[in-house]
């Protein structure tokens, strides 16, 4: 029995996670830079598995990254930049006290700076890892573009990520790859597939921010640093891809089309260009001018059995996705002044149609209100004084239904003045059990080809001549034809739950006839299901409750629903036949 | 007054130069040259007077009040000139020229004799030593490289092709524990600026919304229906959530989970089918009613045609099975704690345990013959020649007694709560619950009217016992351990584990390599002797205390009871293969008794042929299933 006594954490998990103030010592940072340093190289805590070893018998609430994740940060060479750029402060702050101005001049001159591309192409070896991680630096770079001027960062951030954001929507328009759109509470949700990743970014709505007072936005400031580093060169390779000029240039033509106008408005070159570029109106200059968009074919390989099908599959959806990309071609648009340009502009032209605005509201409309070939006029106001006959007149949210329906929707429920359908999120997908809207149920049927809206309105129609003479009975029958949905609901529940159904006693006179055998039967399947319950093993039947819990769960969300979706439709209902009476 | 003396000293008031409001509380403002107060003026002017004064004083404007003497003065008209002059910027004396004409004193012009006549100093011919010594310094700094030339700007392009020589095998420059943040929950309907109606809250909801604290909410928005886009207001928390998502995204801890993705029906063990295991008491038959409280323990004849009760009101019942007819009623002096038949049926005797006493009751049911041969074996009993000191004292009933059926009466020294038969119906064992004593279990042979105490020391409080049905054991169950003695070699041979908090009962398979132990928290253990000193299953079928468990004799079933009211039926079956497992399936689940002061089913007991299963409760009824 030879050898020294084994000491207790060091070895094991315990060495193989630090904490974070040791972590920090062992930088030699401060604690910011160590922040900013964790947040550049993406560096985040880790929970161990086993937490009391990890904290040497504490189970005092600590954060541990990985050890190898710090020493990882060791040789970083941004790290002599952090120490660099403190020197210089003190340095700076030094001449200033002296009054040395030419050594402050000088100071300035050789601010030390850092680049984060090294950081970028280590942190995303590929280009596919970096797009997948897009999506946060989208809405990061959305947000601080549309932030006012006001000193809550520096403005050369803000417009550096107007330009890219700007870039990314002139990408999105030129590839027509958005997919979704989708108007929230909080703003305006895109998803777009571009090489094959779903990125899905928010927009706020434009207006200008409350800033609040309890967000760092130091934290933020770094973040949009990493992310218009990360998001410039993607920007780059994406333009590359489809073989545009990068920066962005418009199309010669499209170029001295807007040249003439609104040259004198604005004082910068670069600024009016921004505003053109952003305009998302023309189309943008191509590094080799090739004929407008190939069209990319599925090469067809002789197969068989399942391949086929697949195949088959795949090529059906190469053509759907074909057809949603060409939505609105053909179309001419006019947007009124009320409604958000960027955003609809951008949709518009993601799915090929012609978009123009007035004059005033923005640079690059490209033609006027009076323009006869317009085939639809989104607006947003109540009522409007003059209506030209050969357009629609409609509200902005057919455009995003229609995207989202992946077909052009019927106007008429998006007429000027009329109540709007709900607005559905298209990023739910239902699994079986879960709470489909009857809106969706709509949409699915159209989407099939079928036209259930016409016949239903007949329908409601009849039933509502038919209901007016058996109010009276109808009221009498409510309550009877409550308790039996009520019951009907339990029985359901213990058909799926198989929980409640109590055994029943034989009873002699009951088991001749058929109902009641099969009732028998159903009662006996669920006393031996209860049996093998009984009989499961601790861990199973743990685990076997709690996934029954989420099934209940669900169940009681989804009878929630449509119990407060019937309630609503009844007294809908009843509001109508009010009025009709009153007409009467 | 005169005009130049007024700056260097006031000679209208003496106190000098000190703020006027040290004489606010005063009558009088200070003093004159002469040393006499300067009193204020009697009355001060108000709002009223100045307007007046305003108004009517042709020389309002050109009045100035003096503090130090509280008068106002008449500015004069030199005065009043000198002020508009200093107001111009003009000098202030009237006569001051400012444009003299300038007197050259030292010309331009180069004139023959020089100022002074000193020759020049001879370090304006000589280069400076201190300017070399600074020049040699930064020559020094910059060979030295600590002066460096300005760099350069940089040329090279903010963005390039990063990923040109991109390599597809690299994995993240790190290491494999890299896990990837998960991406934004995607919106559902409910966060639709426009939602189907079913998504909004009612107003109770929102209430409670609102109550709640900010991590509890299921939703962290308030879902809302605007009619147009126009209508749409700012979200006023975006700031927060995205600050929110980036604290995620460097501050929070991440972990992989793994997801279990089972059907929970795979999770079902697949059990043999009850119908398949027949037969097992399934409906309930008979209910005996007579007793008027709770019964605590039950027996059945080894004939099967008769059952004894014993209840909290202080009798012993005998039915009939079949019939459920009472046909004996006994009044005892106290509760009765246990009741057990003999198991031999050549013998006629009835253990009956109340308060202290046990009492052997021949009923006089059945077979005649059995009757009176049980009685003669209790009076055949002689005396041995000496008498030894016994733990019990063994009386013979006569007169009323006698015919009220009791034959023999055990007066222990303490209460006692179970007496259990040996299978042969000689032996038969008392318990004597008392943590601290090694008198808790008595061991009596009633044809030889001897009591033993075959425990030397007290392991812990008994709490029921039971003779192996073959050979020579006894097993001992005390709170948490049930101990298996042999009787023969008097030693301990097991000790089982049974993992309980607190047994409550016993029994065992009448193959004798199996036990189980109900518990009062709800558990019942199986043991298989040859297996294992530790529980081979652990059966939690109950939802409250276990109060009696049973073995079928013939058919492989065992019953337990509990204080839920139910008696759950498990086939039980023991293969003669050493190398099987015994197979437990639960087979029926029988309910009747209702629960009175928290108490459900007390005892349990099969009937020695058939299927059928007795169950004694405390709502004062027994009740057969079959």
């Amino acid at each position: 029995m030879g050898g020294l006594q084994k000491k207790k954490y060091e070895r094991g998990s315990a060495t193989n996670y630090i904490t974070r103030n040791k972590a920090r010592k062992k930088l030699q940072l401060s604690l910011a830079d160590f922040r900013r340093l964790c947040i550049l190289k993406g560096i985040y805590p880790h929970e161990p598995k086993h937490k009391k070893k990890v904290n040497k018998g504490s189970t005092a609430p600590r954060t541990f990254y990985l050890l190898k994740d710090i020493r990882f940060l060791l040789h970083e060479p941004i790290v002599r930049k952090f120490r660099e750029y403190k020197v210089f402060v003190r340095k700076l702050r030094k001449a200033y006290g002296k009054a040395e101005w030419t050594g402050v001049e000088r100071l300035r001159d050789n601010k030390p700076g850092y680049k984060l591309d090294h950081i970028i192409k280590e942190r995303y070896p590929t280009f596919i890892d970096a797009l997948r991680d897009i999506d946060d630096a989208l809405s990061m770079c959305f947000l601080f573009s549309t932030f006012a001027r006001t000193g809550k960062c520096h403005v050369q951030t803000i417009t550096l990520c107007r330009r890219l954001t700007v870039e990314w929507m002139n990408y999105v328009v030129t590839s027509r790859s958005l997919r979704k759109v989708f108007l929230s509470i909080k703003g305006i949700y895109y998803q777009a597939e571009v090489l094959g990743q779903l990125i899905t970014w928010l927009v706020p709505y434009q207006f200008a921010h409350d800033h609040p007072t309890d967000v760092d936005y130091r934290v933020m400031a770094t973040f949009t640093e990493m992310y218009t580093t990360l998001f410039g060169f993607i920007n780059f390779r994406l333009y590359q891809t489809l073989n545009l000029v990068y920066p962005p240039k418009l199309d010669s033509k499209a170029e001295s089309e807007l040249k003439a106008e609104h040259e004198e408005d604005y004082a910068m070159d670069s600024e009016s260009y921004l505003e053109k570029l952003s305009a998302l109106s023309a189309s943008l200059a191509r590094v080799v001018a090739t004929a407008e968009e190939e069209e990319n074919q599925l090469d067809h390989f002789p197969t068989e059995g399942e391949d086929l099908e697949n195949m088959q599959a795949r090529e059906k959806e190469q053509k759907e996705q074909e057809a949603q990309k060409r939505l609105f071609e053909g179309l001419k648009f006019f947007l009124n002044r009320e409604v958000p340009r960027e955003s609809l502009a951008f949709i518009l032209r993601c799915f090929g149609a012609e978009v123009s605005w007035d004059k005033s509201l923005c640079i690059g409309g490209t033609y006027e209100v009076t323009d006869e070939t317009i085939t639809h006029q989104i607006v947003d106001r109540p009522d409007m004084d003059k209506q030209y006959i050969n357009r629609y007149y409609i509200q902005p949210q057919w455009v995003f239904d229609s995207v989202n329906a992946k077909m052009r929707l019927p106007v008429e429920d998006y007429f000027l003045g009329t109540t709007l359908p709900p607005h559905l999120s298209p990023f739910v997908e239902e699994k079986d059990g879960d709470y489909v809207p009857p809106e969706k149920l709509k949409l699915m049927a159209l989407q099939r080809g079928e036209n259930p809206v016409q016949e239903e309105e007949e329908d409601d129609d009849d039933e509502e001549e038919e209901e007016e003479d058996e109010e009276e009975e109808e009221e009498e029958e409510l309550t009877e034809e409550k308790n039996l949905k009520k019951m009907e609901d339990k029985r359901a529940q213990g058909k799926t739950l198989a929980v409640k159904v109590t055994p029943g006693k034989v009873k002699p006179w009951e088991t001749g006839s058929a109902g009641n055998k099969v009732r028998l039967e159903q009662e006996e399947k669920a006393e031996e299901k209860r049996l093998a319950i009984m009989m499961m093993k601790k861990k199973e039947k743990y685990l076997y409750d709690k996934i029954m819990f989420g099934k209940k769960r669900t169940t009681r969300e989804v009878n929630k629903l449509t119990a407060k979706r019937k309630a609503h439709e009844d007294a809908s209902k009843a509001q109508k036949k009010q009025k009709k009476a009153k007409k009467q | 007054i005169e005009q130049g003396q007024r700056p260097f000293s006031d000679i209208r008031n003496t106190v000098g130069n000190v703020p006027m409001e040290w004489y606010q509380d005063y009558p009088h403002i200070g003093y004159n040259l002469d040393g006499k107060k300067i009193f204020k003026p009697i009355r001060n002017k108000d709002e009223l007077d100045e307007f007046l004064d305003k108004m009517e004083n042709p020389d309002y404007w050109r009045t100035v009040h003096d503090k130090t003497t509280a008068s106002d003065i008449r500015l004069t008209d030199e005065q009043v000139d000198l002020v508009h002059r200093l107001q111009k910027g003009q000098f202030g004396d009237v006569n001051f020229n400012e444009y003299e004409p300038s007197v050259d004193f030292f010309t331009n012009e180069v004139m023959i004799h020089p100022v002074t006549n000193r020759p020049q100093d001879k370090r304006s011919f000589i280069p400076s030593l201190i300017e070399k010594e600074k020049v040699s310094k930064l020559v020094h700094a910059i060979k030295m490289g600590w002066i460096k030339p300005r760099k350069p700007k940089e040329t090279t392009p903010q963005y390039y092709d990063l990923w040109a020589k991109e390599d597809p095998n690299a994995i993240l420059g790190r290491h494999k524990m890299h896990v990837p943040a998960p991406k934004m929950r995607l919106p559902g309907h409910e966060e639709s600026y426009n939602p189907p109606p079913e998504y909004l809250l009612t107003e109770e909801e929102r209430l409670v919304w609102e109550q709640q604290d900010a991590e509890d909410r299921k939703l962290p928005f308030l879902p809302q229906k605007h009619s147009c886009l126009r209508a749409v207001p700012a979200f006023s928390r975006f700031i927060h959530e995205r600050f929110e998502r980036c604290l995620d995204l460097y501050l929070c801890p991440r972990q992989r989970k793994m997801r279990v993705n089972v059907n929970p029906e795979d999770l079902i063990p697949k059990l043999p089918k009850p119908k398949d295991l027949q037969p097992f008491p399934t409906t309930m038959s008979l209910v005996y009613r007579g007793h008027t409280s709770l019964v605590r323990s039950i027996s059945a004849s080894p004939t099967g045609q008769w059952l004894v009760s014993g209840s909290d009101d202080f009798t012993v019942r005998f039915w009939e099975v079949n019939t459920g007819r009472c046909m004996k009623t006994l009044e005892v002096g106290g509760a009765v704690k246990s009741v057990a038949w003999n198991p031999n049926p050549a013998v006629c005797l009835v253990a009956v345990c109340f308060e202290s006493t046990v009492l052997l009751l021949n009923p006089s049911l059945g077979d005649r013959l059995v009757v009176s041969s049980t009685d003669q074996l209790i009076t055949s009993y002689e005396p041995p020649e000496e008498d030894k000191e016994q733990a019990v004292t063994w009386a013979l009933s006569e007169g009323p007694e006698h015919n009220k059926g009791h034959r023999l009466t055990l007066t222990h020294p303490k209460a006692v709560k179970q007496v259990v038969w040996h299978g042969k119906g000689d032996y038969l064992s008392s318990v004597m619950p008392d943590n601290s004593s090694n008198l808790q279990v008595l061991i009596h042979q009633v044809s030889k009217r001897r009591t033993q105490n075959p425990f030397r020391k007290s392991k812990g409080l008994v709490q029921c016992v039971s003779f192996h049905p073959l050979r020579p054991y006894f097993f001992v169950a005390t709170q948490r351990y049930v101990r298996i003695y042999n009787l023969i070699k008097q030693e301990l041979t097991k000790k089982l584990m049974t993992n309980c908090k607190w047994i409550s009962s016993m029994a065992i398979h009448p193959g004798g390599d199996n036990l189980i132990c109900g518990s009062y928290d709800c558990r019942l253990a199986w043991f298989d002797l040859d297996l294992s000193t530790k529980p081979y299953k652990m059966l939690r079928h109950h939802k409250k205390a276990l109060r009696g468990v049973a073995f079928h004799r013939n058919y492989p079933l065992f019953a337990s009871g509990a204080d839920d009211g139910s008696v759950i039926v498990c086939h039980g079956m023991v293969y003669n293969d050493l190398l099987q497992n015994p197979l437990i399936v639960p087979v029926k689940v029988l309910k009747g008794h209702q629960i009175t002061h928290d108490l459900g089913v007390l005892d349990v007991t099969f009937h020695p042929t058939q299927p059928w299963v007795f169950s004694s409760g405390a709502d004062a009824t027994i009740r057969l299933f079959t």
